[in-house]
């Protein structure tokens, strides 16, 4: 498979699971921000744009802050790359340069998620982004499913691999703002804005259900993390990323028969989050780790990135 | 038309009431079809079109549903005779055309033989300098050759023009054949018609054939890009070839030798069939600015290390004023007479000829000698007075510019049109593949028909379509041709 191909489905798999991403943030959040009082709305916006990095490029965009604002940004806006569209449009042109790589099925999915949002200019109301966001969902099963029965080959591991790429980043950042940032001052850990948080973060990850069959109790602050970072069976969780990321380097390898810094990589991370345990992260610092891991991950794009010669 | 009723290929002079011999059963499945089931079955045939363009073209919205040219139901249909001796005359022009490039860039022979002037040569535009002195790999220049035919009696078929460069348009006739398969199936059954599927196979075989040297040689497509109209048709032969469709970006040259960056590594590459044309292809030698080509790959071409397909430097062929030698280049390069005649032309750079030209504007077709799609010609029985004398003005300035031909009353084929069915004028370009095993010509090609009435100009870009274009499979066959193929 030529390199640019590789490097177009890549960029496929993190594209759109970056958009779901950003559209279940901006779904929960609109959430959340109906459970507050007026602060708390504000509050929860400020969170949404830390969350994907984008508090600085927004303040940077001469948009006066306002929940709709943020809404209108994170979904639309042109001037954000890491806009829901922006993120459905860069995957379609993708998936335009590497159209033979793909089948019918895949390149379809993409483009009827792409003609969901195409004519979309203004994000209406709050109801309007719901229904925006339920749409697209729906349309990025499909891309998954019509992803799942692709040939077990390059084509479709290099899309897998963007996706586990980026959904490690999201879920780490997601955990990192939701401990550190949000919780307002005065605010007691354990009250009732602190809870819709809890289940807010869980919903974003569409594993609110989930987390009830596995920990049978009230939401806690440290098994959410526990959850969202060592539960393999959790699929958003940092070790389901981790292990995926393992998987697929390893069925590239074992059909070139050669490996590369990105397996090693891949691999050592692995290892030591299947060592570590929720307790022992916490003691040390759970922003700090984090971060690490977040560096971690750009640093294994990077290897990958290298390994299979993007231009 | 001025000059009467124009001859019909299927039933020929006779004003609709008895088809030529041969055409009996299409012209029974024509008469049977109700007018409410051919506008039922023209529509199928759009939707079922559309989707199957769509499905290869890599636009999936409205925009690129519009760049789907019309495509009309009712076949062009050639006898296994005819097909016959216009694929000898094909034949054998194509391997003109390959001698007389290797000629003009090589011993020039033909020009000291005085057959045809220096300066239409080596003053020519499309003449390569870069490759002058260089052989390609098996001496194929024009590894792919459509040649535009138009037909204006039984037996009066000639070459409008020839295009040695990077002609388009094979996927159409693969398209439309699958189209016509599905929607009248029928057909089928009642004719013997030739398979035409096997061209992305016999096309790959010519690559393979004319590598420059390694057996197992690695073939590549090189396209400009998902953002150059016509390319779908690029994926579509590469995937049906099954080769790796390349950009520039994607090829690097290392000491003479062409690579393709590939996630298991560097891989060589022997033979590429570019898309682009010659001016894109190395930022070293041509234009400078291109990002589209591979800089350094004229020179592994010059080294002999890869094959071009077709050669840079072939354009020459498809100028009009070097056309309008074509029966004397076929004489002096296979010793015989041409078997396709070349449309009449006037020169426009000889005076005789300009004066002639200007003294009968309004009767002839002109046109720019590097001109195509259509564009800049001047069709003078249609145009009005004030285009008249605009191209009047042009060709005083510069007459060498220009060549002058007669308005051929071109044949027609019942169209489905608005108002029923009706004759609508066609032209044809079969696809002629020459590799170092020989000459090889898919039985078919591309018919285009100029669906506005009485139009003669058949170009897409000026309301043209498609048909696809039957050819009948010889009596003693054994009767296989008649299958989907």
């Amino acid at each position: 498979m030529l390199s640019r191909t590789a490097q177009h489905l890549y960029w496929i798999g993190r594209y759109m699971e970056r958009a779901e991403f950003t559209a279940r943030l901006v779904e929960a959040t609109i959430r959340l921000s109906a459970l507050g009082d007026h602060d708390a709305s504000e509050q929860a916006w400020r969170s949404a744009l830390a969350v994907v990095g984008s508090a600085s490029a927004f303040a940077a965009s001469g948009e006066t802050f306002s929940p709709a604002g943020v809404r209108r940004y994170l979904t639309l806006s042109e001037d954000n790359a890491s806009a829901v569209r922006s993120c459905i449009s860069a995957a379609r042109d993708n998936a335009r340069a590497a159209r033979t790589a793909l089948t019918v099925e895949v390149w379809e999915a993409i483009n009827r998620t792409w003609l969901v949002i195409r004519d979309r200019t203004k994000p209406g109301g709050v109801q309007a982004s719901l229904n925006l966001v339920d749409s697209l969902k729906a349309e990025i099963r499909g891309f998954e499913g019509a992803l799942a029965r692709m040939l077990r080959s390059e084509g479709s591991w290099f899309m897998q691999l963007g996706a586990a790429i980026e959904r490690g980043d999201n879920t780490a950042r997601l955990l990192d703002v939701k401990y550190y940032l949000l919780l307002p001052p005065g605010q007691e850990v354990g009250g009732a804005l602190d809870r819709d948080q809890w289940s807010t973060m869980l919903q974003i990850v569409s594993a609110k259900t989930a987390y009830r069959h596995i920990y049978s109790g009230p939401l806690k602050p440290w098994r959410v993390a526990d959850f969202l970072i060592f539960r393999d069976e959790m699929p958003r969780s940092l070790a389901a990323s981790a292990e995926e990321t393992v998987d697929l380097l390893s069925d590239f390898a074992a059909r070139s028969g050669r490996q590369g810094l990105a397996d090693r990589l891949a691999r050592k991370r692995l290892d030591r989050i299947r060592d570590l345990d929720i307790g022992t992260v916490v003691q040390n610092g759970l922003h700090e780790w984090l971060h690490a891991y977040i560096r971690d991950n750009a640093a294994l794009d990077q290897a990958i990135a290298r390994q299979f010669r993007f231009g | 038309m001025a000059q009467g009723r124009p001859f019909d290929e299927l039933w020929g002079a006779s004003r609709d009431r008895t088809p030529r011999a041969d055409f009996e059963a299409v012209a029974a499945w024509l008469t049977d079809l109700t007018p409410a089931e051919l506008v039922r079955r023209q529509e199928a045939a759009e939707a079922a079109f559309r989707s199957l363009g769509i499905t290869f073209a890599v636009y999936g919205d409205e925009e690129a549903a519009e760049r789907i040219i019309p495509f009309d139901i009712i076949p062009r249909i050639f006898s296994a005779p005819e097909w016959a001796s216009l694929s000898a005359g094909l034949e054998q022009r194509v391997r003109a055309i390959n001698l007389f490039i290797d000629d003009v860039y090589g011993a020039r022979k033909i020009i000291a033989a005085g057959i045809i002037p220096a300066d239409i040569v080596l003053g020519n535009a499309q003449y390569c300098i870069a490759v002058a002195g260089a052989r390609p790999p098996h001496g194929v220049y024009a590894h792919i050759c459509g040649i535009d035919l138009v037909r204006t009696g039984p037996d009066q078929f000639w070459v409008l023009e020839d295009n040695a460069r990077t002609p388009s348009g094979v996927s159409y006739m693969l398209e439309n054949r699958e189209a016509m398969l599905r929607l009248c199936p029928e057909l089928f059954d009642a004719l013997p018609v030739e398979p035409v599927d096997s061209y992305p196979e016999l096309l790959r075989e010519t690559l393979q054939s004319v590598s420059p040297g390694r057996a197992d040689a690695c073939c590549v497509l090189l396209t400009p890009g998902h953002f150059n109209s016509a390319f779908y048709e690029h994926s579509f032969l590469a995937d049906n070839m099954g080769i790796e469709l390349v950009e520039g970006s994607d090829l690097e040259v290392d000491d003479d030798v062409v690579w393709m960056r590939t996630i298991h590594g560097r891989v060589r590459v022997d033979v590429i069939y570019r898309r682009i044309d010659d001016f894109y292809l190395d930022p070293l030698v041509f234009n400078p600015d291109s990002a589209l080509g591979v800089p350094g790959l004229m020179a592994a071409y010059l080294a002999g290390n890869v094959t071009l397909v077709n050669a840079p430097g072939t354009g020459i062929a498809d100028d009009k004023a070097i056309y309008s030698y074509m029966p004397e280049i076929v004489r002096y390069y296979t010793g015989e007479e041409p078997k396709l005649p070349n449309v009449e032309t006037w020169r426009c750079r000889e005076p005789d000829a300009l004066q002639y030209t200007l003294d009968n504007l309004d009767k002839l077709v002109v046109k720019l000698v590097d001109g195509s799609g259509g564009y800049g010609m001047l069709v003078g029985q249609a145009a009005t007075r004030k285009e008249i004398e605009t191209f009047r003005a042009a060709l005083k300035a510069e007459p060498e510019r220009y060549i002058a031909q007669p308005t051929l009353a071109l044949s027609t084929v019942p169209t489905f049109t608005d108002a029923g069915l009706a004759p609508r004028h066609v032209d044809f370009r079969p696809f002629v593949l020459t590799g170092a095993n020989g000459i090889r010509i898919v039985p078919g090609g591309l018919t285009r028909v100029a669906l506005r009435e009485g139009s003669l100009v058949v170009n897409s870009s000026q309301g043209g379509g498609t048909k696809d274009s039957f050819v009948l499979a010889p009596e003693d066959d054994d009767g296989q041709a008649g299958g989907a193929g």
